[in-house]
């Protein structure tokens, strides 16, 4: 028979008139689509292994590429789409799984992009961040529900403990991110970024590598179900620690690094042999309930002397809130809810598309239902999965979040052009590879100084919204849903929220 | 990037380990030291094409440019016999006129990094870094996607780009 | 009358207002007309949809009891209730509230005062009778009780602050700590239970501004048993009060750290490393108790009187003494008015408290 081939997603087109033969694209594209033929003095291009990462369109010195989208479409039809009959093909060519990187990519409803805020009019002034001081200042770690003061020699003093805190200077964190499913400079470059600007960034279940101890002193240590690069001297060096029992992109299913990309580096990273794969179990085999988790906490919180706080962060499911109240009472000082546009560098496509739910809903639940049970003071709750703009920071901390995590957004400000093909090793951007060829391309200085903008920039949006509420300060928009309305949204998705509709006064 | 013509010493600096091989230094050095300074000109006018004065080098996963280190110590000057290759007293800079060249070549000969080319059919010297010295900035530090070529002043502190 | 007549009691009503408060600080009695010429003196801050006066040390011979003021939207409404305290108090003594006729005020309700003793054995005074008052708000249709402290009382109702003080005959009282309230609401309001002095207990409150933070506040206080269900501000303040000054046990100069916490760059300067931690940890607990946007209240219980700005003054506040006087205000006029003579005048800065209290 006539085997189908791959379904061509994208076609190069070059316009030859401005096209100089410089071979910038040939020698830059990992996926060998250009070729420059000397006989015929053409540059040409096999469209069919474009992943669309637009890399040489950048880097082409005279715009002479466009890279566009679906010339290759079947017949028009309401139920069968391209994406779904190629993955077919792929399937029975392979008998596989289909894999896939990066978040969700289907409409499942952007409840963000459903959300409006507020701004004071005549009986409250706005406020101008340029002028007057707006505070972000987030702590993320358990405090007390009140404290004990004495006074002591005309002095107020404050006699009750409280738990370790991370400080960050804007309610935004760069999220779990390993070395191994992206580049040592690409963690260097968030690292950097983070320390700069006064956040957070997160090993991922990468393990330390020693060129990061510099900016361990900023980071979330994370204690995987694969538990690589875990020691106490791994510990001791994070600022926090974080127990991931799932991600957005792929709740219930496990990591696997392929043997290929375990170089020197990595094997000394996550400790293990180079060369072999290396497997994350679905679950931590230590933790089948949630008496196992606590166990764990306390495991880690002895082993760090009760001094960093310790976190869990799960995937957004249908039973979030009631697991986030037991993570909650297990001694967490933090939980990170991770929604279903939650990104990864390699899952079956199958998973990422269909499991989870909407971070907006889950945060709401989770933080309705931690006040509900007098507890949520006693932990943080950090939201990640489809932060794509600092309006989305506001809503999701007036949703209730003390503070969110970016992946994607972090990514992008690197270069990623959410091409999803992060599992293939090949991202020519230098971020998803460990490719040496590939990994220089980006340079860390750059890479940091582009996702400090990044937090810049939204940290002044951010502090632009809020001084249009005539909130000065980040805590009174935290859980304020006074502050969101709904558009086009059905009353079960409004309570769900616990916001109004737009057009409903106070 | 202004056409000023500058009057400080500055220096180029490589930077291996970011170096992505993508050799847009060389297309706009070409461009850099045309007439025009169109690209497409350059490239596919009526005009002669210039030679780049940046040699690339690459070998697996690690590659460089190479343009010539204006050296305190030159030992093309002390070859040139016709003083075409001359010391610019601002900047300390090695420059060539083209004028005086006879194409003896014994530059090309002395030179320790190989980083002048000769033409064969005019028999001079046909390119050698000048530093950009009609520009603000050099065109390979300006364009090169990933600062592996930076620019440093006498004191070695890095120039930024505005 | 919910339905009719208390409209912001479903919708949070944004405001502007007049505010004004004297104390005497030994504890003096003196007559309900200076509080009634200063609040009288700033009728340009209301647009005669509420106002009210509160005073303190007016029932001096039955200062034992509790007595509520009660609004009844008709007799039945009052039967109703009248049963239930008697099931629950003593009844020392009851009366109308005395009123005067006046001509313009509209929607006017059954106004009656109670005293009251506790039979039962109870383990707190204070919490019970918080309960019973949201019982008899909540349960009890067409009654509302809108003061509930000892040797104290309110008197508030849809009207001017002359007309208001007219009908209730303010000046013939005779307190130690008068407050009032002159309201500008943004819609029209018909209930005079809207009206402020808002109080519980002996507390009560005035309160000019908008709070921001209303989302944040209201469900910070929930986490702790309080639960707003008359859409004001006010509300939101008195319990804020309540939970830090009679529940956490936290002084009054510490409730302005919290309320209208200190900016981190302030934080950041102090140079003593014990005062800075503390309020970095008073803003890292009590962060969602911060109140944020414009306001000036005055606050007050049976010994003290307190005035309090948002963290940038965005509404007016000035404070004055003379003698053992203490005058808080919205306007300086307001006082002169009454005293023009003064020791002192000052406007308090932001978030800075101003604290009266008995000596």
């Amino acid at each position: 028979m006539a085997i189908p081939k791959k379904l061509r997603e994208f076609d190069v087109v070059r316009d030859d008139e401005k096209c100089i033969r410089c071979e910038v694209c040939c020698r830059m594209c990992a996926n060998d689509v250009h070729s420059y033929d000397a006989e015929t003095d053409k540059v040409s291009a096999d469209s069919a292994k474009c992943v669309g990462c637009h890399f040489c369109e950048d880097v082409c010195p005279t715009e002479a590429l466009v890279i566009k989208r679906n010339k290759s479409q079947i017949k028009r039809n309401a139920n069968w789409k391209n994406d779904a009959l190629g993955n077919i093909i792929k399937q029975a060519n392979t008998g596989g799984v289909v894999l896939i990187g990066m978040g969700n990519d289907r409409p499942i409803r952007d409840y963000f992009g459903h959300i409006v805020l507020n701004a004071s009019q005549v009986t409250n002034p706005s406020i101008d961040p340029l002028r007057e001081p707006m505070e972000l200042k987030t702590f993320i770690g358990s405090k007390p529900d009140r404290i004990e003061l004495v006074e002591k020699k005309s002095k107020i003093k404050n006699t009750t403990e409280i738990p370790p805190q991370l400080e960050l200077e804007t309610p935004v964190l760069f999220t779990a991110m390993s070395f191994g499913s992206i580049s040592l400079n690409a963690c260097k470059s968030l690292a950097k970024a983070a320390c700069d600007f006064g956040t957070y960034w997160n090993t991922g279940e990468g393990g330390l590598h020693k060129d990061l101890y510099p900016y361990a002193h900023r980071c979330i240590v994370q204690v995987a179900s694969g538990r690589f690069g875990v020691d106490r001297e791994y510990l001791k060096k994070g600022a926090a620690i974080e127990i991931k029992i799932g991600q957005g992109a792929k709740p219930g299913i496990g990591g696997h690094l392929p043997g290929e990309k375990v170089s020197a580096e990595i094997s000394s990273t996550r400790m293990i042999p180079e060369g072999t794969d290396a497997l994350s179990p679905a679950p931590h085999h230590d933790i089948y309930s949630i008496e196992d988790l606590r166990q764990l906490i306390f495991a880690l919180k002895e082993a760090t002397d009760y001094k960093k706080p310790v976190g869990v962060k799960i995937a957004a499911v249908h039973n979030v809130a009631p697991i986030a109240s037991g993570i909650v009472r297990a001694g967490a000082d933090f939980v990170v809810i991770d929604g279903i546009r939650g990104g990864t560098g390699a899952a079956p496509q199958i998973i990422r598309d269909n499991v989870g739910i909407p971070i907006e809903l889950a945060v709401a639940a989770v933080d309705q239902r931690l006040r509900e049970e007098g507890i949520r003071h006693r932990a943080s709750l950090i939201a990640a999965g489809g932060i794509k703009s600092s309006g989305d920071v506001v809503k999701a901390v007036a949703l209730g979040a003390d503070a969110v995590y970016i992946g994607t957004a972090a990514l992008v400000a690197l270069g990623c052009h959410l091409c999803q093909r992060c599992y293939t090793g090949k991202c020519n951007w230098g971020i998803a590879t460990q490719d040496p060829y590939l990994t220089k391309r980006l340079n860390p200085e750059i890479g940091a100084k582009r996702a400090y903008n990044l937090l810049r920039g939204w940290s002044l949006e951010i502090k632009e919204m809020l001084g249009g509420m005539g909130i000065n300060a980040i805590e009174s928009l935290r859980g304020n849903k006074e502050q969101l309305r709904g558009v086009g949204l059905h009353e079960k998705e409004l309570e769900l929220l616990g916001i109004k509709h737009a057009g409903e006064a106070w | 990037m202004g056409d000023k013509k500058i009057n400080k010493p500055r220096r180029i600096i490589i930077r291996e380990e970011y170096c992505m091989g993508c050799r847009l230094c060389e297309v706009w050095c070409i461009v850099a030291h045309s007439k025009s300074k169109d690209i497409i000109k350059a490239y596919k006018g009526q005009e002669p094409r210039p030679v780049s004065g940046i040699y690339f080098e690459e070998r697996g996963a690690i590659s460089f440019t190479l343009q010539c280190r204006h050296c305190e110590d030159a030992p093309c000057l002390e070859a040139c016999l016709t003083g075409a290759m001359y010391r610019d007293k601002k900047t300390g800079m090695v420059l060539h006129n083209k004028d005086k060249c006879v194409g003896c070549w014994m530059c090309i000969m002395a030179c320790p990094y190989g980083v002048i080319k000769p033409d064969f059919k005019e028999k001079k010297v046909a390119s050698k870094c000048d530093l950009c010295i009609e520009r603000e900035f050099p065109a390979c530090v300006e364009h090169c996607p990933n600062e592996a070529i930076i620019l440093v002043n006498k004191k070695g502190e890095r120039i930024d780009k505005e | 009358m919910r339905k009719r007549l208390i409209p912001d009691i479903d919708y949070r009503v944004p405001s502007a207002c007049g505010v004004t408060g004297i104390m005497n600080q030994k504890g003096e009695l003196f007559s309900g007309e200076a509080i009634y010429a200063s609040i009288c003196n700033m009728l340009e801050r209301g647009n005669g949809l509420g106002s009210g006066f509160v005073a303190y040390g007016i029932y001096p011979e039955l200062k034992d009891y509790w007595c509520f003021h009660i609004m009844y939207e008709n007799e039945k409404a009052k039967e109703n209730t009248e049963d239930y305290l008697k099931r629950n108090f003593g009844i020392k003594h009851s009366e109308p509230i005395p009123t005067k006729k006046v001509k313009s005020l509209k929607f006017i309700p059954l106004l009656w005062r109670y005293f009251l003793g506790i039979e039962k054995n109870v383990e707190s005074a204070e919490d019970y009778i918080i309960k019973v008052v949201m019982d008899i708000n909540k349960e009890i249709e067409g009654a509302f009780v809108f003061s509930s402290g000892k040797n104290m009382g309110i008197f508030k109702g849809v009207g001017n602050p002359d007309e208001i003080g007219e009908f209730f005959r303010v000046p013939e009282y005779k307190g130690y700590i008068w407050v009032s309230h002159n309201r500008f609401p943004t819609n029209s309001v018909g209930w005079w239970g809207g009206a402020h002095p808002f109080g519980i207990l002996d507390w009560s409150v005035v309160h000019n501004g908008e709070i921001s933070s209303y989302g944040v506040n209201k469900r910070y206080l929930e986490n702790f048993g309080y639960f707003c269900t008359l859409s004001t501000d006010t509300e939101v303040i008195t319990y804020l009060f309540d939970l830090l000054v009679r529940r956490h046990k936290i002084a009054f100069e510490t409730v302005g750290n919290i309320l209208s916490a200190p900016f981190w760059s302030q934080i950041e300067r102090i140079e003593n490393k014990e005062e800075r931690e503390l309020l970095k940890t008073l803003r890292m607990v009590y962060g969602p108790a911060l109140v944020n946007g414009p306001f000036s209240v005055i606050v007050a219980n049976s010994s003290c009187m307190v005035g309090l700005n948002d963290r940038i003054k965005l509404r007016p506040l000035v404070a004055a003494t003379k003698g053992d006087f203490l005058y808080i205000s919205s306007e300086e006029a307001a006082i002169k008015i009454v005293s023009p003579q003064l020791d002192k005048v000052w406007m308090p800065r932001a978030g800075e408290p101003t604290i009266g209290k008995l000596m």
